[in-house]
Formats: C-alpha cells, sequence, structure tokens
C-alpha cells in the first residue's frame, strides 16, 4: 500500500505513459534495433573469422591511423580550446563578438564541404599548399592532413566547455589571490587550471568521440591510400560497398566502438580524478 | 605583454581556421564568374538536391520535435526504472561513426536486410531510397533538441504543471499553456542545432543512399559528385548556398543566446528564493 502511494506520488502530473510509449518507440526503433541488427550480424561470424578480419593489415594500419589522428587533434584542440576560450573571456579586443559567434562554425558548415575546402586551401595549388611546400611540408595526402580536418571538426567542443566555467569563476578568488601576492601565472596554474580541466576533459572526450568516427571532413584531404592515409570510416564504407563485404565491415565497426568505448572510458576516469584533485 | 601576444595568437588562429575557409569558399564559388555561378545553382540537378534537402531535413526537425518534447517531459517530469540507462541511449548517437549509422541501417533495410526482403514484398523501399536518409539523418541529429530541453525543463521543475493540475487544466493545456512557452526558445535553440546537422550530414546518407544520381543525392552528395567530376567551381557554387545557411544558423543561434541566456539566469534566481 505505502509503495502503491509513493508511486501515485511519483507521477502525478498526466502524460507518463503517452510519452514512455513515443519514446521506447524511438529509441527502439533508431538506436536499439540498429545495434541489436550489427550485434547479431557479428555473432554469425566465426571466431576465426572474426580474428582474420582483425589482424588484417589494411584493417589494423586503418584503425592505427584513425585513433592516432583522433587523439593527436583532440590533444591539439585541448591547448588550443583553453587558450581561446581564456582569451574570448578575459580580453577585450576589436573583433571578440564576430569571432565568438564564429566558434561554432565548424558545427554549422556541412562536413564535406569542409574537408572540400581544407583540401582545396592546402593542395599545392591552394592558398596555404603553395606556401607550406616552399618550406617542404605536405599536408595534403598524409596524417597531417587527417589531423588538421580533425582539428578543424573538433575545435568548438573544448573552447564550449571551457568558456562558461571561465566566465562564472568568481573575481573575488582572483582578488584574493592576487591579494595575497599569487603573480598572474601563479594564478593561472593553481587556481584557473584546476577549475577549468574538468570541463576542458569533456570537451576533449566530445573531440576525441567525434574525430574517431569522423568522415565527411577527412576523406577529401585525405587522399586515401590504403595503409598510409585511409581512415577506419572509409574502410568501412568500402567493405560495404563492396556487399561481400558487410562481415568485415561489422568486425570494423565492433573494434571501433570497443576502443573508443575504452578510450572514453579512461577520460572519464581521468576526468574524475581531476575532480577529486580539484577538492 | 603577455595579454597583447595571447590575443594576437588567439586571432591568427581563428583566422586561418575559422575566416580564411568562409572566403575561400565565397571566392572559388563565383570563380568563373557570376553567370556560371547561377547555373551552376539553377541547374535541374542542383534544383532536386536542393528540394530534397529541405525534405529531408524538414521531417527530421519535425521527428525530433517530436522526440525531444516528449523524452524531456518523460525525463525531466517523472521518475522511473531506466531512467539513467535512457539517458544514456538518448546520448549515444553522438559517439558512433556516421558511416557506421549508414551501415547499421543497411543492415536492417538492405535487399538482405532483417526487414529489406519484408517491406520488399509490399513495395516498401527504405535503404537507398528517401526513407533511408531520413531515418539515418534522424539517427544522427537524435541528441541535438532533447539535450537542449532537458536540462530545461529540470530547471523549471513541475511547481507550474502542478500548481495548474491542481486547478483542474488537462495534460494538453498544462503543456501549451505553460511547459511549452517556458522552453520555446530552448527549442528553437535546438532545432537551429538540428538544422545545420541535418542539412549537412553526409557519411551516413552517403552510405544508406546509395548515391544514386537525380535521385537520392542531397546537396552535400551532390557537391561531392561534382568535385569528383572535376566541376570545381561549380561545386563550390552549390557549396555556398550551405555556407549561407550555415552562417544563418550561427547568426539565429547567438541572438538566442544573448537575449535568451540572460532570462533562464535570472529565472534560477526567483525559483531559488521561492524554495
Amino acid at each position: 500500500m505505502a509503495r502503491l502511494i509513493q508511486n501515485r506520488q511519483r507521477h502525478i502530473l498526466p502524460g507518463f505513459g503517452l510519452n514512455m510509449g513515443v519514446m521506447l518507440f524511438f529509441v527502439g526503433l533508431l538506436i536499439v534495433l540498429p545495434l541489436a541488427a550489427l550485434f547479431m550480424h557479428t555473432t554469425n561470424i566465426s571466431w576465426s573469422k572474426f580474428v582474420d578480419i582483425a589482424q588484417d593489415e589494411r584493417v589494423q594500419s586503418a584503425l592505427k591511423l584513425s585513433f592516432s589522428s583522433a587523439i593527436i587533434a583532440a590533444l591539439i584542440n585541448l591547448f588550443a580550446g583553453i587558450m581561446v576560450a581564456w582569451v574570448l573571456v578575459r580580453y577585450d579586443f576589436i573583433g571578440r563578438r564576430l569571432f565568438d559567434s564564429l566558434i561554432d562554425f565548424p558545427f554549422a558548415l556541412p562536413t564535406a564541404v569542409a574537408g572540400m575546402t581544407l583540401a582545396s586551401l592546402y593542395d599545392h595549388n591552394g592558398w596555404l599548399g603553395g606556401l607550406l611546400k616552399s618550406v617542404g611540408v605536405q599536408v595534403v595526402q598524409t596524417q597531417a592532413g587527417i589531423v588538421l580536418a580533425l582539428v578543424f571538426i573538433g575545435f568548438p567542443f573544448v573552447v564550449r566547455s571551457v568558456q562558461p566555467v571561465l566566465a562564472d569563476m568568481n573575481q573575488e578568488i582572483e582578488q584574493a589571490a592576487k591579494s595575497l601576492g599569487a603573480n598572474g601565472r601563479q594564478f593561472f596554474w593553481r587556481i584557473v587550471l584546476p577549475t577549468i580541466l574538468p570541463a576542458a576533459f569533456t570537451g576533449f572526450s566530445l573531440a576525441l568521440a567525434r574525430g574517431i568516427g569522423e568522415y565527411g571532413s577527412v576523406i577529401f584531404i585525405a587522399g586515401n591510400i590504403p595503409y598510409v592515409s585511409e581512415i577506419a570510416p572509409l574502410l568501412i564504407a568500402i567493405r560495404v560497398d563492396e556487399e561481400s563485404g558487410y562481415e568485415s565491415a561489422a568486425v570494423i565497426a565492433i573494434l571501433m566502438m570497443i576502443i573508443a568505448f575504452i578510450l572514453l572510458l579512461l577520460g572519464n576516469v581521468l576526468q574524475r580524478w581531476t575532480r577529486f584533485y580539484q577538492k | 605583454m603577455g595579454r597583447i601576444l595571447l590575443i594576437t595568437v588567439t586571432v591568427i588562429f581563428l583566422l586561418f581556421l575559422l575566416i580564411m575557409p568562409i572566403a575561400f569558399i565565397m571566392i572559388e564559388a563565383v570563380g568563373s564568374g557570376l553567370q556560371p555561378y547561377a547555373q551552376a545553382i539553377g541547374n535541374q540537378a542542383t534544383l532536386h538536391a536542393i528540394l530534397l534537402t529541405i525534405l529531408v531535413t524538414a521531417v527530421t526537425i519535425v521527428i525530433n520535435i517530436i522526440i525531444g518534447l516528449s523524452g524531456a517531459w518523460l525525463i525531466s517530469k517523472f521518475s522511473f526504472r531506466g531512467k539513467a540507462f535512457l539517458t544514456t541511449l538518448i546520448e549515444l548517437p553522438f559517439s558512433i561513426s556516421p558511416v557506421v549509422v549508414g551501415f547499421l541501417f543497411i543492415l536492417l533495410f538492405g535487399y538482405n536486410g532483417w526487414f529489406g526482403k519484408l517491406l520488399d514484398n509490399y513495395g516498401i523501399q527504405i535503404a537507398f531510397a528517401v526513407p533511408g536518409i531520413i531515418l539515418v539523418t534522424v539517427f544522427v541529429t537524435f541528441p541535438f533538441i532533447i539535450r537542449e530541453l532537458i536540462p530545461l525543463m529540470q530547471e523549471q521543475g513541475k511547481d507550474e504543471e502542478e500548481t495548474a493540475l491542481s486547478l483542474g487544466a488537462r495534460g494538453w493545456s498544462i503543456f501549451w499553456h505553460i511547459t511549452l512557452p517556458n522552453i520555446k526558445w530552448g527549442l528553437l535553440y535546438g532545432v537551429v542545432l538540428c538544422l545545420a546537422r541535418a542539412m549537412g550530414e553526409f557519411g551516413a546518407v552517403s552510405i544508406i543512399s546509395g548515391n544514386i544520381q537525380g535521385e537520392t543525392d542531397t546537396l552535400t552528395l551532390h557537391i561531392k559528385n561534382l568535385y569528383d567530376g572535376y566541376y570545381y567551381n561549380e561545386a563550390f557554387a552549390v557549396s555556398s548556398l550551405l555556407l549561407i545557411v550555415a552562417l544563418a544558423t550561427l547568426l539565429i543561434k547567438s541572438f538566442l543566446e544573448w537575449s535568451f541566456k540572460p532570462k533562464t539566469k535570472y529565472k534560477t534566481k526567483t525559483t531559488l528564493k521561492k524554495t
């Protein structure tokens, strides 16, 4: 009886059944069912076949390339993002508002357009590619190009995570620190950085997750040379196109998900640790 | 000293990363003159792609509004078992590669898929057709609106709704007159995010659509086809349309942030006072 009352109290407002039904339908149809199809498809593959595909040299180099590029790009974004957020929040300069609105531009621009633009800009005949070529740097068709595209696509994550935390920081804390004799550098390393680190890691993991699976912005600049600049999502696309390659596509997809999951779990642990450290 | 250096580095970085691509697209778009530009945009194939993209984006937004309102109401107004699990599922699409998304729906609706044959018997085609494009686009944009609404509804609590209920209001009228006015700006914000992503989705759509020219090529696929066919300026001309929409969404977003973010802050203060 007591439980019944408790249950009643929980659902004072109407619409529980209807909305639960709507959500179960959409989440089931759109998310659970497709994932179930992938896992069922994978369980049909024998273990030895699975290992064969996983150990294939082309698959391995594609996975290595995807994950290493995503990690490097997310690290660059971590530093660049903290810097940009800091400058946008703390300093006033001409065009600050414009830049602030444009931070989300990489999210708004279709990835294919971004990829095409970056590929053309950094091509040997492009605005920047020619310049870089004269100093002996090649971006197009190398991992550098892939990292560049991922930096572009993941750049807003860290800025947008850190910005509100920085803006919310109490001015009194800064005044207290300064009055106790802390210089600018000490203030940043001892007070600002520990405060924003959890948010920065959130942005970092979002950028990482996005970078691992990114396709549209990368394939134009990467040149897609097997074993050299072919990312894992592209290899999946190629295998799906072959039709006989569904098994291989499923294995690569599962491997990507598992590795990404482990990485994000590590990120979570790291984030908890920074929170703990903060206290 | 350090301050000027930091600002300079940041501005140069942002100029290269953000401003330069915008300028580049616009310049390349009209690279071979204004008339070719108009031709590239006005021809049959491009117009078809534009209409298809508008259709897909519009349907996606409507479905996501339904999901967003329904899901946010469910999660913010009720407590039930498995809520955390549901929230995790909602966030899941962010961490799955678009290519994998396309592949998942081929496994379901392709010729040898779970439902492909069954639906084919009834003459319904989903993979390599417009419904498939819509399904993957909804998957990819699933979290955008609902993620904006859940914190907003949670912050507002259920006091107002419960008061209305105690005064005899029905469920729908509570929703229309109390909940919706409270969240309309957040909803619009989510719609803008969803719109930008939906019109630009490429990876998932390129897999599920089969890229059938003149049939299932959305704007981004059309651009890729032009680029691959060495119609360089045409590709950028069509891209400039998407660039304009992208910049417009940023403008609306900034406007919404400036005008409604302070208000929510004010609201939290008043609710704090009440309790």
